[in-house]
């Protein structure tokens, strides 16, 4: 599990993180949920050991982040938002190279390798340089490079940002099968679809600080199930329903263009923050 | 320290997958200072009771093993700024005393590469010279030096563009006033305190006088162990320090 005690980073003049308090299960889909510079990728930087805190702590598995650094790397498993990989190298190598850095011996390191590639659909791609491979094609390999040394806890930075809706569809079925084999899955996204898809808990994060966190279903429930959005005065307004029928009565009375919809969880981000989530 | 066995290895795929490229690359400059220098321009020059050939092989092995390397510098930031796979490693459970060892074996093996170039030029050349263990150590030492000098630098520098500022002012001067193409005692007195300050005067004195059947002074070899050492652990706390 991953425990956050009120973590804070400062970049010189910039505040990243205001205090962020957070708790995630063993086993649990958790994105973390925010616009740019929110502060999402500094705090799985700092939880995979990438950075440090100003103050604050963060146990994963029982380990300090700090104190317990080597074996909370062992715990992690990390998919950055800009694919790593080395261009020159083959596929087979570069997840050779990351099985040797945590320590893994040769006949596992070969079997983990064809193991992962036939999961994420790319075994007959091991020996073609990474440089030939899509960008959705990278991606994954991202992923299986990530979980070689079986990690407990799987961190993904954006990982279907770029990515045609297709491609982020098969990610999303590798993510849950991923989650399905145990592992905790720790993932940052400002694609509020995606969110809804994966999670069972989301968290809000905005400029630094934890704005909301629950289950989508319960968050989206506070605003009620239907959402009608019209332009007031060129300015977009939305007004929440608890039910279908209370939604028709007002839009009885309306003139004028509107649309009727589900509530989602970008409503409940800007009804929170007064903000959207996309950047 | 596993660590650094994976960091080298992946140093050493790379170089391997581009090792002919690499090889040519490396021969080009010391077969031009052979040439020009050495059979052109230095053709009836005798330099320490030698032909200038013989007094300049010495002094490329001690250039070009430290140019190569502190080429690491490049491919560490290559690694860190482009490809961003320095992010793989220090997400790794490996300690940044393993990242720097693995990064200067590398640059130890660029530079043991580029010199038995040297050596082979040297040879279609006809100049044999003496390759006894106080030249390989020589060799070893600068290139401790230089690779160590290499892995502190790339960790300060903030783009891929002041690498190339810094090997313009570290590297470039040293490659022409370290004693590489003249006898560091032709300068002027207060040059040559000076030029004391630089390693690589050191280095090419140590192996040029190894490579000429002298025993070297032991001098030479401890300060490029005692400088290779500071830069040493300099690098791993600039490692430490890159961290954000």
């Amino acid at each position: 599990m991953i425990r956050i005690n009120n973590l804070t980073k400062h970049y010189k003049a910039v505040q990243a993180l205001k205090g962020v308090n957070l708790e995630v299960a063993a086993g649990e889909l958790f994105a973390y949920l925010g616009p740019n510079g929110s502060g999402k990728t500094t705090t799985i930087r700092i939880l995979t050991g990438l950075s440090r805190p100003t103050s604050g702590d963060a146990y994963l598995h029982g380990y300090h982040i700090e104190r317990d650094a080597l074996k909370v790397k062992r715990q992690c498993g990390l998919v950055p938002q800009t694919i790593n990989l080395d261009h020159e190298l083959t596929v087979y190598e570069n997840m050779d190279i990351h099985g040797r850095l945590f320590h893994m011996p040769s006949r596992e390191r070969s079997r983990r390798i064809d193991e992962l590639l036939d999961y994420v659909e790319l075994k007959e791609r091991k020996e073609s340089p990474v440089k030939h491979l899509s960008g959705g094609m990278k991606r994954r390999v991202t992923v299986a490079r990530a979980l070689m040394h079986s990690p407990g806890i799987l961190f993904l930075d954006e990982p279907t940002v770029g990515l045609d809706p297709s491609i982020r569809r098969r990610i999303w079925s590798l993510i849950k099968r991923i989650q399905q084999g145990g592992t905790t899955i720790f993932l940052t996204t400002h694609y509020i679809e995606e969110a809804e898809f994966l999670a069972e808990r989301v968290a809000f994060l905005d400029e630094g600080k934890i704005v909301a966190v629950d289950a989508p279903q319960n968050l989206m429930a506070r605003l009620g199930a239907w959402a009608l959005d019209e332009i007031i005065n060129g300015e977009m307004d939305t007004t929440y329903f608890k039910d279908r029928e209370e939604a028709n009565r007002y839009v009885e009375r309306q003139q004028g263009s509107f649309s009727l919809r589900r509530v989602n969880l970008e409503d409940v981000f800007i009804f929170l923050t007064g903000r959207k989530v996309l950047p | 320290m596993r660590g650094c066995f994976a960091i080298y290895y992946r140093e050493v795929l790379i170089l391997k997958k581009k090792l002919f490229r690499q090889m040519a690359s490396m021969a080009v400059a010391p077969t031009l200072y052979m040439v020009a220098f050495g059979l052109g321009m230095g053709r009836d020059v005798q330099m320490e009771g030698r032909s200038y050939l013989e007094f300049l092989i010495p002094g490329l092995v001690a250039m070009n093993s430290m140019t190569q390397s502190f080429a690491i510098a490049g491919e560490i930031n290559i690694a860190r700024f482009y490809w961003r796979i320095f992010e793989e490693f220090q997400a790794a459970p490996i300690r940044n005393i393993a990242y720097v060892t693995g990064e200067v074996l590398a640059g130890i093996t660029r530079a043991l590469l580029s010199v038995s170039i040297i050596l082979v030029l040297a040879l279609a050349f006809g100049v044999v010279l003496s390759y006894n263990i106080f030249f390989w150590l020589g060799v070893v030492l600068n290139s401790f030096v230089f690779a160590s000098l290499a892995v502190c630098l790339a960790m300060l520098v903030k783009s891929h563009a002041d690498q190339a500022l810094l090997t313009n002012f570290f590297i470039t001067p040293m490659a022409f006033l370290g004693g590489t193409f003249f006898p560091v005692e032709r300068m002027p007195a207060w040059v040559q305190n000076i030029l004391a300050f630089l390693p690589l005067t050191h280095a090419a004195k140590a192996i040029r006088s190894a490579s000429f059947d002298l025993v070297p002074g032991p001098f030479s070899y401890f300060l490029l162990a005692g400088i290779g050492s500071i830069l040493f652990v300099l690098a791993f706390h600039c490692v430490n320090r890159a961290k954000d």
